[in-house]
């Protein structure tokens, strides 16, 4: 069963010093502002977080950065027109970062949430990125051994939850949440609106409520979004 | 994917402007084909793909079946392009999670991608995530993943760096993003084809092939002219 919560700040609660934090979102494109405004607040730091960026503005997960609760961030792209606040702490030498291609770190993420070990991908052999990695040759072709990538949290934002967890997303707002959703150990959801369990048709539940542990509803304030 | 056809130069004339860059390589994808656009240059290419042509868009962000860029009443927050740009979805469309997104990429299920670059080897090596500058924040994006995963990568890009340098080399000096990968390079002065073995040129703008071998540290395919 799911705990449906009353705030944002209930949400986040426990969430530990030394988490490794999924946060879902491309841009701000499902981007669970509002349980990372209350993750803020809770105090938790020394977090690895999760992410295809490393945040934008001043707002989200370039907030957590700017209050030095973030001691690595692991995502694809760090380097945004708006990623001034990673990319001052970085080249001071006050943040870790792991550089991952974008669809070795959704594999990484999904193989964790599938219970797979490792994996071996054709993408980043022969790069800088594969420095150091087993690597084999399978039926004529390359390959570097990935890891899973293992969390304590996810952050996601969905369109609609029912009462039992299930979720539905919003065109290219769902991005990582499926995954994350299904890769952590506490999956904390903020959704725009929970129906009653039976009113989401389950032929079109994308994240099955097994995955949910906690919903919390929560409109994105869009005029704290970035541009 | 090397040629045999005899180049044609078109020397009396300018090189490509960007956007006969872009309607070059639109021209050249076949009607019906699943293709990713890489952030930048590649973008422009769909403005010159025909919406009848039957080209279905591929964003790495979730998303197959991708429209122009929304204006006005159309922007909506959750429907973006992989350079966090508000578009528009067509009939047809249909959203899928990341791990799909790049699964479909890697699988070998779409037929092209269209990235810009630093540098291409004669041997179809890509560099075009990483300057390798010491200060240089890195950031690789999907890139990789479409290098490695698309049937066919193409590749536009300026035949020069800024400081006059050929960027189709030898070897890549550019931190790699793919092996091996690129099979077509479009710049403002000639169509390549990287092939077995060696580049072709499939066409010339506002030059000749002699004067890309003059201008290049690389061998081409053609026989010099007596």
């Amino acid at each position: 069963m799911i705990d449906l919560v009353d705030d944002p700040d209930q949400a986040v609660s426990g969430i530990a010093d030394g988490a490794t934090v999924l946060v879902g979102g491309f841009g701000a494109a499902g981007m669970p502002y509002a349980l990372l405004d209350a993750l803020l607040r809770q105090g938790a730091s020394d977090l690895t977080v999760v992410n295809n960026n490393a945040g934008n503005g001043t707002t989200g997960i370039a907030a957590l950065l700017a209050a030095g609760r973030v001691r690595k961030v692991i995502c694809s792209f760090p380097r945004q027109h708006d990623s001034y606040v990673f990319d001052e702490l970085y080249r001071a030498g006050k943040v870790e970062l792991e550089v991952v291609p974008q669809g070795n770190l959704a594999e990484r993420i999904r193989a964790a949430g599938a219970g797979i070990g490792g994996f071996f991908t054709p993408t980043g052999y022969g790069t800088p990125l594969a420095e150091g990695k087993e690597s084999r040759e399978i039926d004529g072709r390359h390959y570097v051994l990935e890891y899973p990538i293992k969390s304590d949290v996810a952050l996601v934002a969905a369109h609609r939850a029912d009462r039992s967890g299930n979720l539905v997303y919003r065109k290219t707002a769902r991005n990582f949440g499926p995954i994350m959703a299904a890769a952590a150990d506490l999956t904390v959801v903020q959704v725009a609106r929970v129906v009653d369990t039976g009113d989401l048709d389950p032929e079109a539940v994308v994240t099955p409520g097994i995955y949910v542990d906690r919903v919390v509803v929560a409109e994105p304030a869009l005029e704290e979004l970035p541009a | 994917m090397n040629v045999r056809t005899p180049t044609i130069e078109r020397a009396d004339r300018a090189p490509l402007s960007r956007d006969e860059l872009a309607a070059l390589v639109a021209g050249d994808i076949p009607r019906g084909s699943y293709v990713n656009l890489g952030i930048g240059q590649p973008t422009k290419v769909s403005d010159h793909l025909d919406p009848d042509a039957g080209v279905t868009l591929h964003t790495e962000n979730g998303m197959l079946g991708m429209g122009p860029y929304a204006s006005g009443d159309e922007i909506d927050r959750d429907l973006v392009n992989a350079g966090k740009i508000p578009v528009t979805e067509l009939p047809g469309a249909s959203y899928f999670h990341h791990a799909d997104s790049f699964a479909m990429m890697r699988g070998g299920h779409l037929d092209f991608c269209v990235l810009g670059a630093y540098q291409v080897s004669v041997g179809g090596d890509l560099a075009n995530w990483h300057t390798g500058a010491p200060d240089a924040v890195p950031a690789v994006g999907g890139a990789m993943d479409l290098a490695t995963g698309a049937r066919s990568v193409l590749v536009m890009m300026s035949l020069f760096a800024k400081d006059g340098t050929a960027k189709l080399v030898p070897e890549c000096t550019y931190p790699l993003t793919g092996l091996g990968c690129v099979s077509r390079v479009y710049t403002e002065y000639a169509v390549f084809e990287i092939g077995q073995p060696g580049v072709a040129v499939r066409e010339t703008y506002g030059c000749t092939v002699d004067d890309l071998r003059d201008w290049l540290p690389i061998e081409l395919t053609h026989p010099r002219r007596p």
